[in-house]
């Protein structure tokens, strides 16, 4: 599994594409992601059982324009499944990375303003989270919580807030030596006024950007642990539960129960990644006007 | 020096020793908690045949009726002496089935992690040498695109290739049917070994790759390049001579630090080629409730990033210079 660090550490500005700056390039990418999802959601939602009812007549057929993810071995119609697991899998990810968002936001708050015991105590827990592989904490913790939902959105949302915690924390350590806080705090401001009026609207875009930069993380882990049987039952064809029922026919060449699902799971992931970069980048004013 | 390195190498340790205690104590506190239920786990198929006396008398051998915190402890104690319990599934003492597993995937992510090194350091330097030309491009949009990709998905994609349409690998079943677990050439095993450690090479190149990439257009830019232009040293000599020695350590480092990575890579790759190693035995052990070998291997997976990161720290400190003197200003 990739690092979650890679991507805070270095920024890859995109080369010019048709002529856009890159204000203009973010706001087409978040449009073009905005309606990717929502046809995901759509097609996901709206399309009728009936197509993902067992049909023995249209078994096993490779993808063509009636079916243009192909059909599985009890006849359903691959696109449809993918496009509904895809929506599982989608709204679980959004849980997990707003929980986990939400966690980094409030302990790299308390790191930074509460004193050197709490940054202390934090910065031990940042080591012990990342001691284990972030799958082996999911693993134990599906386990313990007995699988299911519950256990997929606590783990990845326990598992992925380090990285955010750090980047958040780094920052408000760095406002709170800013002259203009130095004198509101001068000028009888209470702490609450400072934390709220000066810091947490500096920090909203960070964690705002660092949210969408999870959630990529936190579907690909999603469909990791549910490949491996921990997430959720059969009953509830997430993409990683497609997948990991596809391997039993791959064997018999059935390619596209395989290969179709997991694209669609990657071109999701990969929107998401480069949404996230162009809005890290646009909300630094080194690189925005670009 | 040595004495400063001592010193470092001792905080350190205790560091990773505080934090192994608490991975000891979470990981045994939350299976403590999971709904499933060992004894039960232990008996298995034979739930019929064992009576509700019996299933208590399992529960007391086990010391299952003591409190949580004397569990905790008499658990502890006997891991502290090497004790780790006896696998469920194996049978076997839970240490004898982590070393026999760890040999296989340290073959997969001993091979995966060399592999990905180099080429993901050379295929950075390649990026960097030919910075914004459509090379690096390609090589910067393939990296990315990686980074995206579940590790299981490519592993299927290999398989499929390979496995299914080339037919020049087996599918799945480290062991041929019908074949003697001792019988197994060496070929056979490398066999079986290549597309697993293939999946995680292709998908480690990623990190490095770029952090190479990014770490060399930094070295670029600088005025001892530019000097060194001037005086009209090749691109080749610019690499050599002043490129290497900035990014080779940052190189390794990064790679010792992605052990952690690495091990959850295994595990995926694992499932997907039924290849026998840790990785697979830990989902195992957390499918069919196995609770002394998985906190086994979830201790030892702790260790083994431990290990990752010592080396990463301590190599550091070893080959730069500048990082040697005792660290006060």
């Amino acid at each position: 599994m990739r690092d979650g660090n890679a991507l805070w550490l270095e920024s890859y500005p995109y080369d010019r594409m048709l002529g856009l700056n890159r204000r203009q390039r973010t706001l087409l990418l978040t449009v073009l992601a905005i309606i990717l999802l929502g046809t995901v959601f759509f097609l996901g939602i709206f399309s009728g059982e009936d197509k993902i009812a067992t049909n023995l007549a249209l078994r096993n057929l490779p993808p063509s324009w009636e079916h243009p993810f192909g059909t599985d071995w009890l006849g359903r119609d691959m696109f449809i499944r993918t496009m509904k697991g895809l929506t599982l899998s989608i709204q679980i990810g959004l849980l997990a990375a707003s929980a986990s968002a939400l966690i980094s936001l409030l302990l790299g708050l308390a790191a930074a303003t509460l004193g050197k015991w709490v940054d202390e105590i934090i910065a031990w827990l940042i080591d012990l989270f990342l001691a284990l592989p972030h799958l082996v904490t999911l693993l134990l913790i599906s386990f313990t919580l007995g699988g299911g939902l519950k256990g997929i959105v606590i783990g990845v949302a326990l598992t992925h807030w380090p990285t955010l915690a750090r980047i958040i924390r780094a920052e408000v350590l760095q406002l709170r030596s800013a002259d203009y806080v130095q004198i509101s705090r001068k000028l009888g401001k209470s702490r609450w006024w400072i934390a709220t009026k000066h810091i947490l609207p500096h920090v909203i875009p960070q964690f705002l950007v660092g949210l969408i930069l999870l959630f990529p993380h936190a579907i690909l882990h999603e469909a990791s642990i549910t490949f491996l049987g921990f997430g959720l039952s059969p009953h509830q064809p997430a993409i990683g539960i497609i997948l990991s029922e596809s391997m039993r026919y791959l064997s018999v060449g059935m390619w596209w129960l395989a290969f179709f699902p997991g694209l669609s799971l990657l071109i999701i992931i990969r929107t998401f990644d480069v949404l996230g970069e162009n809005l890290k980048l646009l909300i630094d004013p080194y690189n925005a006007q670009e | 020096m040595n004495k400063s390195l001592a010193l470092f190498l001792a905080k350190k340790l205790i560091r990773i020793a505080t934090l192994l205690f608490a991975v000891c104590l979470i990981s045994f506190v939350l299976v403590s908690n999971s709904p499933i239920d060992p004894v039960k786990a232990y008996v298995g198929a034979d739930i019929a045949l064992v009576g509700p006396e019996q299933m208590e008398q399992i529960r007391r051998y086990w010391g299952m009726d003591k409190s949580p915190a004397e569990q905790f402890i008499n658990w502890f104690g006997a891991l502290i002496h090497g004790d780790f319990g006896t696998s469920l599934i194996y049978r076997k003492p839970v240490l004898d089935v982590i070393a026999e597993k760890f040999l296989a995937s340290l073959a997969l992510m001993g091979t995966a992690w060399v592999l990905s090194g180099v080429f993901g350091f050379i295929l950075g330097i390649i990026a960097a040498m030919k910075q914004g030309t459509w090379l690096d491009r390609l090589i910067k949009w393939y990296c990315l695109t990686l980074a995206s990709t579940p590790v299981f998905w490519l592993g299927l994609l290999l398989l499929i290739i390979f496995s299914v349409w080339l037919q020049w690998f087996p599918i799945g079943l480290s062991v041929p049917v019908g074949v003697v677990a001792e019988e197994i050439t060496i070929t056979e095993k490398i066999k079986h070994l290549i597309l697993p450690a293939l999946t995680l090479s292709i998908v480690g190149v990623s990190n490095i790759a770029l952090h190479t990439r990014q770490k060399l257009v930094d070295v670029l830019n600088s005025d001892f390049v530019l000097f060194a232009k001037a005086r009209g040293e090749k691109d080749s000599a610019i690499l050599w001579q002043h490129g290497l020695r900035n990014i080779a350590l940052p190189a390794l480092t990064l790679q010792f630090a992605s052990f952690s990575e690495l091990f959850g890579g295994a595990i995926l790759a694992e499932q997907v080629f039924s290849y026998p190693g840790l990785g697979s035995t830990i989902t195992q052990s957390g499918l069919r409730g196995d609770v002394p070998l998985l906190l086994g291997i979830v201790i030892f997976s702790a260790l083994f990033v431990f290990i990752g990161n010592l080396a990463a720290d301590t190599i550091y400190r070893l080959i730069d210079p500048r990082i040697k003197e005792g660290g006060s200003v």
